[in-house]
């Protein structure tokens, strides 16, 4: 196994409902290693985008900690994490979040916009971003005038432009039909075998699962013996 | 930086998809913005004309007690005593009188200030010209009318006669006095006016100009402290601007106190507005927050879109007043002497600034606990919505 990308410690995360708190993830231990392109799959509820979002920085634990490329992220500042975020993690979500108004183009250039860059540098780095995925004629397109698979693409040239190692997906299929999630599927593979990123991706489908090389069930926030799998 | 422009302008290009809730403030602002620029220029035209036609020489001495033109009086010896002063260059001593006349617009009957004049009157208010007909010569029922008057009410166009007191006055000339409260006026010359009121040879002012403005107080100090007379002397400017203190400082509470209300409810649209924006967009705003935009982007985001409705609201409001009520004229009753004053509303540049002023206030305001809100929501729970 090469060394690990993704260092997940004893994690507790609890939500307050009201008074009293729901505990959803109970001491977590999880590693990803690098370059490894990994399904997180389980029942509803039972914590897998909680879990994806510590990974990613967009909420902190309970108690534990959450080590991302060497980093202790659950120690940082807000603002810290923040610019961590725009470093090192690209989000695919379910529903893409593309901004409405703005074209294909722009929307991949968006997390560009926190560095410092030409704009003409960002343009061409957005244009690259956008062959990889094979929407560079779809660039001056805004959102409604795409396909569903065709904004899922655009999502994920946005979570690459800035070159991050990690990319973390919840349910990046789950609105898609068969066969247009087969090429998302794809096109997660390719990036994750040519491009050497590390990916967890959330899902519900065993078809989608069997993309990637290991498969972690989480069942009420706990991980399932026998994990491995594929 | 670049991060914060971005979002805006895509706040910004997102407003057509709210285009309800945004007009609903942009209106909000414009008709407080319309409502206080009318009504505070109302209050300043008023000014304007009271204080316009005065010169810094210029002064007016009435009785001692008197408030205002119409219950001062001089005997004919005082008046000459105070005509005599050496400080002043041209002198006119005064008859103010009162007569009925018919408003055009309402066709009721209105006071307007008839005035018997020496013969330095027209030299003393600077900017007298004739612009109609010709001047009235003494010793003859004739009068002329300032151009307010002429506009505001009936019968006062040249080769007219009009009868009013026990005379028949023909009507021989229009003036014009820089845009002064003598335009309000009827003028003929004094004694003319002595004879038809039965005042005998009493004045009711002494108005004058002096050699030198700044021989004010001793032209002042010189007749209070005569003992043949008691008087009070005002430099001209002062005395109007007094004059028109409490009309313009009620319409200016007035219009500020309806400004106030009207500015809490476009208050509360921008806020519902804002509200609105931020939630509809809760889930976009949250997509940028996991990208690294920080808090800070997301309130200037949201502030910006709240400060160029409430521009956009404003600059329709002020133009409007502006196209409506500049230059509108109306005669109202001046508090102080009981007759009527006739004024164009002054929609200034000063004015258009302070209501625009006003409107990024409300924008300020209407934005700031929305974009609060936007920035504080936590990422995760957005991102589910
Ligand atoms: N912000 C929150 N506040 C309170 N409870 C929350 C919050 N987020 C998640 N939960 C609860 O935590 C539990 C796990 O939620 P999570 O979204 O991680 O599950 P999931 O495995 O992703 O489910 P799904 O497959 O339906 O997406 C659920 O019971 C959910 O109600
Ligand atoms: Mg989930």
């Amino acid at each position: 196994m090469n060394k690990p990308i993704v260092t997940v410690r004893n994690v507790v995360k609890s939500y307050r409902k009201g008074r009293e708190a729901v505990e959803v993830l109970h001491g977590l231990d999880l590693e990803i290693a690098q370059g490894e392109f990994s399904a997180l799959m389980g029942p509803s509820g039972s914590g897998k985008t909680t879990l994806l979002n510590l990974i990613g920085g967009l909420d902190r634990p309970t108690s534990g900690e959450v080590e991302v490329g060497g980093e202790r992220i659950d120690r940082l500042s807000s603002r810290a994490l923040a610019r961590w975020r725009s470093n090192h993690v690209g989000f695919i979500f379910q529903f893409y979040n593309l901004m409405p108004v703005l074209t294909a183009q722009r929307n991949v250039e968006l997390p560009l916009l926190l560095k410092k860059m030409s704009s003409k540098e960002r343009r061409e780095r957005a244009m690259t971003a956008l062959e990889i995925v094979g929407l560079a004629d779809r660039a001056k397109h805004l959102p409604r005038e795409l396909s569903g698979g065709q904004e899922q693409r655009v999502a994920i040239a946005r979570a690459i432009v800035s070159d991050p190692d990690l990319l973390l997906a919840d349910e990046p299929t789950g609105d898609l039909d068969r066969d247009t999630a087969n090429e998302i599927l794809d096109l997660l593979g390719t990036l994750n075998t040519r491009h050497g990123k590390t990916i967890l991706m959330v899902t519900h489908d065993p078809v989608a699962a069997e993309h990637a090389g290991r498969t972690v069930h989480l069942d009420k926030g706990s991980i399932k013996a026998g994990e491995e799998a594929a | 930086m670049e991060q914060i422009l971005v979002i805006t302008l895509q706040n910004l290009k997102s407003i057509p998809g709210r285009l309800g809730t945004s007009l609903v403030a942009v209106v909000g602002v414009a008709g407080v913005v319309a409502v206080l620029v009318a009504v505070l220029s109302m209050a300043r035209g008023f000014e304007n004309t009271l204080e316009s036609g005065t010169s810094p020489g210029n002064v007016i001495v009435l009785r001692s007690g008197s408030s205002s033109e119409l219950d001062s009086g001089f005997q004919g010896d005082q008046a000459r005593i105070i005509a005599q002063a050496e400080q002043l260059a041209l002198v006119s001593p005064e008859v103010y009188v009162i007569v009925d006349l018919e408003k055009k617009s309402s066709q009721t009957q209105a006071n307007v200030p008839m005035r018997g004049v020496g013969a330095d009157a027209a030299a003393i208010r600077s900017d007298f010209r004739i612009i109609d007909g010709r001047m009235f010569e003494p010793g003859r029922r004739e009068l002329v009318a300032g151009r307010g008057a002429a506009d505001q009410f009936a019968g006062l166009a040249v080769g007219n006669t009009l009868e009013f007191g026990t005379e028949r006055w023909d009507v021989v000339g229009i003036f014009e006095s820089g845009g002064g409260s003598a335009e309000s006026e009827l003028w003929t010359d004094s004694a003319t006016l002595q004879g038809a009121y039965r005042r005998g040879n009493s004045f009711s002012v002494v108005y004058g100009r002096l050699d030198d403005p700044g021989r004010f107080t001793e032209f002042k100090d010189a007749l209070t402290s005569d003992p043949q007379l008691s008087v009070r002397v005002e430099r001209e400017s002062e005395y109007f601007a007094e004059q028109s203190r409490a009309l313009s400082t009620f319409v200016s509470v007035v219009g500020y106190g309806i400004a106030v209300l009207m500015a809490l409810g476009a208050l509360f649209g921008a806020l519902n507005t804002m509200y609105t924006a931020v939630s509809d967009r809760a889930r976009e705003i949250a997509t940028l927050r996991a990208l690294g935009f920080t808090p800070v982007a997301i309130v200037v985001s949201v502030m910006a879109e709240a400060m160029l409705l409430a521009l956009a609201g404003g600059l329709i409001g002020a133009g409007l007043a502006w196209l409506l009520f500049n230059g509108f004229t109306v005669s109202t009753l001046n508090f102080s002497s009981f007759s009527q004053v006739v004024f164009a509303f002054a929609v200034t540049p000063g004015l258009l600034v302070q209501g625009i002023v006003i409107a990024l206030i409300i924008g300020l305001v209407g934005g700031l606990a929305p974009a609060i809100r936007a920035a504080r929501m936590p990422i995760v729970s957005a991102l589910r919505e």
